[in-house]
């Protein structure tokens, strides 16, 4: 043990260690107080979708031979998220297979195109890389830990300003919009929320696992709390330490950071799954 | 002016048509009771009154400075997850967000308002308790705790007591005549099983059906066509 906290202090003289843990903490941070919205609307599939448009993205990038391929994946993804809101809008049912379509597409699109421009010597790595996150944390330039905080800072920040509308739309669109609330703008900050959340999250956890970050906090707390303040507070919270053991877990031990945060994510859920069932046989 | 005026609405879903020509008003004070069939269009007519829906053709016309932040409405069925975690305090209060505008938080008088509708809905000792937990009766005047937040003005409700026992249907009636005749709320009510013991409340009644009619009460009671008879009543002549 005394072993293990040595190594992780030498660990985190370095810069690189640090970027990773405070991209950590804010990812977790914005993806959990995002997901327990998403998780209530029956949204989370967008997360999922969306996430396959940001690998598109990213692999067209890379053949493009854009340096700086956040902005752009960025882009892509936010306008992705803008025109699925209006389409699931305007034909609710047809926005799944929509959806389905665009998010299968992009991926597939995605890994043609580099397997036809073949950007770097190790394609499965870099395709692996990308879906599953590997270690890219660990190589997070400067400009793009500067981008992730001020992202996240800027997530958390319509967060917290929209807390209140967000739980009554949420809760009840149609009485929010009878009553004179402004429901269809609020559900674009919501989606274009998604698209940023997606982007920051990918140099975590990778594409495929995204969907994880955002759905697995959420459905703990509700396992355990049942008001929505609670919910969204506790979500938070388990996102954060699940993240930060996920990371510190996997570099003591050398193991891929994206899915030992999920894991880290799964055992919370069987905890707090747990600890709801005895919290209600207690209370009866 | 009245507070509100439908003129030859015609209401319906994507350019069908449910019902034609409907025609009513409500001014300050009144208690507009709406009846018809089931499928007559009543919902449809709130919620086209509410701009949930667009009108086939004809207008809404609000009067009186009235704004659709100042409405407050009791939804038919709220389709709420059923692991929606929400506690009671929380449901009512997001009556307010609708006239917050940009503000982001709740302000003290909000606070204390909603806490007065809790009381005057004899829910005090729920507040803290998850929505979802609580019987059908409580449900229901947890959403008019919610909706008294949104207005002093006008209230819409489609159907307050279907699906609750005849004691707690009773109460919801009683405290719906009370906001009208003490808080002063115009209120306008879509029930199809109105009770003996509400039966005095209304004002004004609208029935919807293939030949519509909107009148006060009394004439209504004198159209020969009054559901209220078929509940033995006593029956004006
Ligand atoms: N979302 C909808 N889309 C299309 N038709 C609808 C919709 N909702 C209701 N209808 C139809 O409109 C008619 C009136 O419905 P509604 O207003 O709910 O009746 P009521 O409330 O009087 O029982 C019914 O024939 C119903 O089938
Ligand atoms: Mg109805």
């Amino acid at each position: 043990m005394a072993e293990s906290f040595k190594l992780l202090a030498e660990y985190l003289k370095l810069p690189f260690v640090r970027y990773a843990l405070i991209v950590g903490v804010l990812v977790a941070l914005c993806s959990a107080l995002l997901g327990v919205t998403l998780v209530l609307k029956r949204f989370s599939f967008i997360g999922d979708g969306l996430s396959h448009v940001a690998f598109g993205a990213m692999a067209l990038a890379s053949v493009l031979n854009i340096m700086n391929e956040m902005p752009v994946v960025l882009i892509f993804t936010i306008i992705t998220a803008v025109l699925l809101l209006k389409t699931g809008q305007m034909a609710k049912i047809k926005g799944d297979a929509a959806l389905a379509m665009i998010s299968v597409g992009s991926l597939a699109i995605g890994y043609l195109l580099l397997n036809i421009f073949p950007p770097s010597g190790n394609l499965t790595a870099d395709v692996c890389k990308t879906l599953f996150g590997s270690d890219s944390i660990l190589t997070l330039k400067a400009t793009e830990v500067w981008l992730s905080i001020a992202l996240a800072i800027i997530v958390v920040g319509i967060f917290v300003f929209f807390y209140n509308k967000i739980f009554a739309i949420t809760f009840d669109e149609s009485f929010s919009k009878a009553t004179g609330t402004r429901a269809g703008i609020y559900n674009l900050v919501i989606a274009v929320v998604i698209a940023v959340v997606i982007v920051i999250s990918m140099k975590l956890v990778g594409s495929l696992l995204i969907s994880a970050l955002v759905i697995f906090p959420a459905l703990s707390a509700m396992r355990v709390f049942k008001n929505f303040k609670a919910v969204t507070i506790c979500a938070a919270v388990l996102s954060v330490v699940c993240t930060l053991t996920g990371i510190i877990t996997s570099i003591l031990v050398n193991l891929p950071i994206g899915s030992t945060i999920v894991a880290a994510d799964i055992v919370a859920f069987l905890g707090f799954t747990l600890a709801g069932l005895i919290k209600r046989s207690v209370s009866k | 002016m009245a507070l509100l005026t439908a003129c030859d609405l015609s209401i319906g879903y994507d350019g069908k048509t449910v019902l034609k020509n409907v025609n009513f008003h409500a001014d300050a004070g009144d208690y507009l009771l709406i009846v018809g069939e089931n499928g007559s269009g009543k919902s449809t007519l709130i919620k086209t009154v509410l701009g949930l829906n667009p009108p086939v053709s004809g207008k809404v016309i609000f009067g009186d400075g009235l704004l659709r932040s100042q409405i407050g409405y009791l939804p038919q069925q709220t389709a709420v997850q059923k692991d929606f975690p929400a506690s009671v305090r929380e449901v009512v209060m997001s009556g307010f967000c609708g006239a917050m505008g940009l503000r982001p938080f709740y302000s003290k008088k909000e606070k204390e308002e909603a806490l007065e509708n809790i009381e005057k809905l004899g829910i005090s000792n729920l507040s803290k308790r998850c929505y979802r937990e609580l019987s059908g009766g409580q449900q229901q005047r947890v959403l008019l705790a919610r909706a008294l937040c949104a207005t002093k003005k006008l209230l819409l409700l489609d159907e307050p007591v279907s699906g609750l026992d005849p004691k707690a249907a009773f109460e919801m009636y009683s405290i719906i005549s009370r906001l009208n005749k003490e808080s002063g709320i115009t209120v306008i009510m879509i029930s199809h099983d109105i009770n003996s013991s509400a039966k005095d409340s209304p004002t004004h009644v609208l029935e919807l059906g293939k030949e519509c009619f909107f009148g006060t009460k009394e004439e209504y009671d004198r159209s020969g066509r009054s559901v209220f008879k078929m509940y033995g009543g006593e029956e004006n002549g």
